[in-house]
């Protein structure tokens, strides 16, 4: 089921959390909303959901105009954010909710919901805790539990609302892995919102940025890690270093470092990835720019770098363990920067 | 105030702690003064009166006890006082969670305000809620003109009592169940409606499971009140031996005609009431605690079958 979201503005008193926000999902889709805390994410998910009405604007699904349908008859899947598991039913019977609030006409029998129900705890690895309560289940199970309650209505869309943004790292990374096969196996179009720039180039076919309630951004991970549209969308999808440069006769120049460009003439902010550019041992004329090392952190095999010039800010940079140590570099030794790609915003 | 009310189901265990343990500034000569103190009040300010009660009204023997208990003034203020409760503590539960529903679940305007106003009562005495009703329904008050017109009369009637209890017991429900809905958010109601459940439904199988024990813990303590209000009750009823007389307006009146043993024998009656609810506070506690640690089985019991 495809969405489609259209121009749609949403106000909170005085605050307005989107303004005229559109936005294409194609059916089986697995999109992420991306943004900071404030940009609106929240908010755009819970208006596909019903959940919320907009002051102004469309929702569709597959071309259907299910603006005005309350949350209970559009059938969507909503995971919450901290599950909200019933806390006083069994897992089993929070997974049974669905069906057994169904029209007296359309519920299934007993037979039939059993069946249904321990499907799903099959799909969800969870069968073997149908009757415990959710207090007794790991935060992880606990989300696994709140998707499978969300798919027993066959929902037409499934939403997620920071799903993994109240579990530690490793299950986290576990359960994203998780989301992105359970989604390759029953290709329901499936929206989550996180803050999570990993989470969501790591999980999503399509990244939505958001920020301030507007979208900045859609694109594939790859789209949106190489061809960022805005400085905000750069910074956002992880750490990259800030210069000032220009262009001028073709050419883009940072420092003394240049290279040939297509870009517009005139003064430009270039930003560059810690692990995208070259750092080079002592004060090379060519480069970009020249620090000195404050601190080095050591992280496995590679050594994450915190450089600044005399009085400066700090600017990260990355590269392998060993070529540092092979190039004897050491808090306080200068170096310099080439940078590899650079991606480039008028000033 | 609200306090009380409002933290007692929340009260976290105590942390073990080793009895050799010392709290700092913690003497064991201050430890034992406090103790027996506490003890003491305890005994004198509590549980002789209570003793009291019993003694005096058993002093004339168990036949002269139930003679004064079945005599029929005493027997209509116990059912005046019952008839007072049923017809309050419904209309004050419905009202508490349509008041706790608005509070925790929308956004309004005036939404302070109304929480103040709940409350009103708490801070109020209730001899001043009875002369302010006396003021706005009573022949001479502000309303009196329009009722007299109407020919209805409110002030010292039946309907007078309820009234005034309303406005009395108004905050205990309300106040019980707001923290509590206000700790679980819309979460669960949120996702009980996306899985297609309608608003009663989702109320009934939801919202209503999670509260019982605060609601149940909010009528117990409405109920007591409502039970035992004196002040308000006896500006508005007009005392009509037999027929406005609530229990502890009786006990008043027969304690003023010189009439002990009968006083006391009706004040036995209230004093039941309040260890039943005493008791029947303490196990609501202990089972919205115990339900808070491991969730009984029971529950599915029959479901899953």
């Amino acid at each position: 089921m495809s969405i489609s979201v259209r121009n749609i503005t949403k106000n909170f008193g005085d605050f307005t959390a989107l303004k005229g926000v559109s936005l294409d999902i194609p059916d089986g889709d697995l999109a992420a909303l991306l943004g900071p805390s404030g940009s609106g994410k929240t908010t755009l998910l819970r208006l596909i959901a019903g959940l919320e009405f907009p002051d102004d604007g469309e929702v569709h699904f597959d071309g259907q105009d299910t603006t005005a349908l309350d949350v209970r008859d559009r059938r969507v899947g909503f995971v919450f954010q901290h599950y909200a598991l019933f806390r006083h039913m069994s897992v089993y019977e929070n997974v049974a909710f669905g069906l057994r609030v169904l029209p007296r006409k359309e519920r299934p029998a007993e037979a039939e919901i059993r069946k249904r129900v321990m499907r799903l705890l099959e799909l969800v690895q969870l069968d073997w805790l149908a009757d415990r309560f959710p207090s007794q289940l790991s935060g992880g199970q606990r989300q696994r539990i709140a998707l499978a309650r969300a798919l027993a209505i066959e929902p037409r869309v499934l939403l997620l609302d920071e799903p993994f943004g109240a579990l530690d790292a490793q299950v986290r990374k576990d359960l994203r892995r998780w989301l992105r096969q359970l989604h390759d196996e029953i290709h329901v179009t499936s929206v989550f919102v996180t803050h999570d720039q990993e989470e969501a180039l790591e999980v999503a076919d399509r990244v939505v940025v958001m920020d301030h309630g507007h979208i900045v951004q859609v694109g594939s991970p790859i789209e949106v890690h190489d061809h960022p549209a805005t400085p905000f969308v750069c910074e956002f999808l992880g750490s990259a270093v800030r210069f000032d440069g220009v262009v001028e006769g073709g050419q883009l120049r940072i420092g003394n470092w240049h290279r040939a460009s297509t870009h517009a003439a005139g003064a430009v902010r270039a930003y560059v990835r810690p692990h995208e550019m070259a750092v080079l041992p002592g004060i090379v004329p060519e480069a970009a720019a020249s620090f000195a090392i404050r601190h080095i952190v050591a992280r496995g095999g590679l050594a994450r770098l915190e450089l600044s010039a005399e009085g400066g800010a700090i600017v990260e940079a990355e590269m392998p363990r060993h070529k540092l140590e092979a190039a004897g570099l050491a808090v306080g030794s200068p170096v310099s920067l080439c940078p590899d790609v650079v991606h480039v915003f008028p000033a | 105030m609200a306090g009380p009310v409002s933290n007692a189901l929340n009260r976290s265990p105590a942390a073990p702690v080793s009895p050799n343990r010392r709290r700092v500034g913690e003497g064991p000569l201050l430890r034992a003064f406090l103790i027996l103190l506490a003890l003491a009040g305890t005994f004198f300010l509590l549980v002789v009166p209570l003793g009291v009660i019993f003694t005096e009204a058993f002093r004339a023997g168990f036949a002269h006890y139930a003679g004064s208990i079945l005599e029929a003034e005493t027997l209509h203020a116990i059912y005046l006082t019952v008839l007072t409760a049923l017809v309050v503590v419904p209309i004050n539960l419905f009202f508490g969670i349509a008041a706790a529903w608005a509070i925790t679940r929308f956004a309004f305007p005036g939404k302070k305000l109304l929480l103040t106003a709940i409350e009103l009562p708490f801070s109020v005495s209730p001899v001043v809620a009875g002369v302010t009703y006396l003021f706005l329904y009573g022949a001479q008050g502000l309303l009196g003109p329009m009722l007299g017109a109407l020919d209805v009369q409110v002030m010292f009637t039946v309907p007078a009592i309820f009234l005034v209890s309303l406005f009395v017991t108004c905050p205990y429900v309300a106040r019980s169940l707001i923290p509590l809905m206000q700790a679980q958010g819309a979460d669960e109601e949120e996702a009980a409606l996306s899985l297609g459940a309608s608003g009663f439904i989702m109320f009934l199988r939801v919202t209503l499971p999670n509260i019982k024990w605060a609601l149940l813990y909010g009528v117990i303590l409405t109920n007591a009140r409502v039970m035992g209000e004196f002040g308000a009750v006896s500006v508005v009823s007009g005392n009509i031996r037999g027929q406005t007389n609530t229990l502890p307006l009786q006990i008043e009146l027969l304690f003023n005609d010189q009439n002990v043993a009968g006083a006391f024998a009706a004040a036995s009656s209230l004093a039941v009431l309040a260890l039943v609810t005493l008791i029947a506070r303490i196990a609501v506690e202990r089972l919205a605690a115990r339900e808070v640690k491991a969730p009984r089985k029971a529950a599915s019991v029959g479901v899953s079958g």
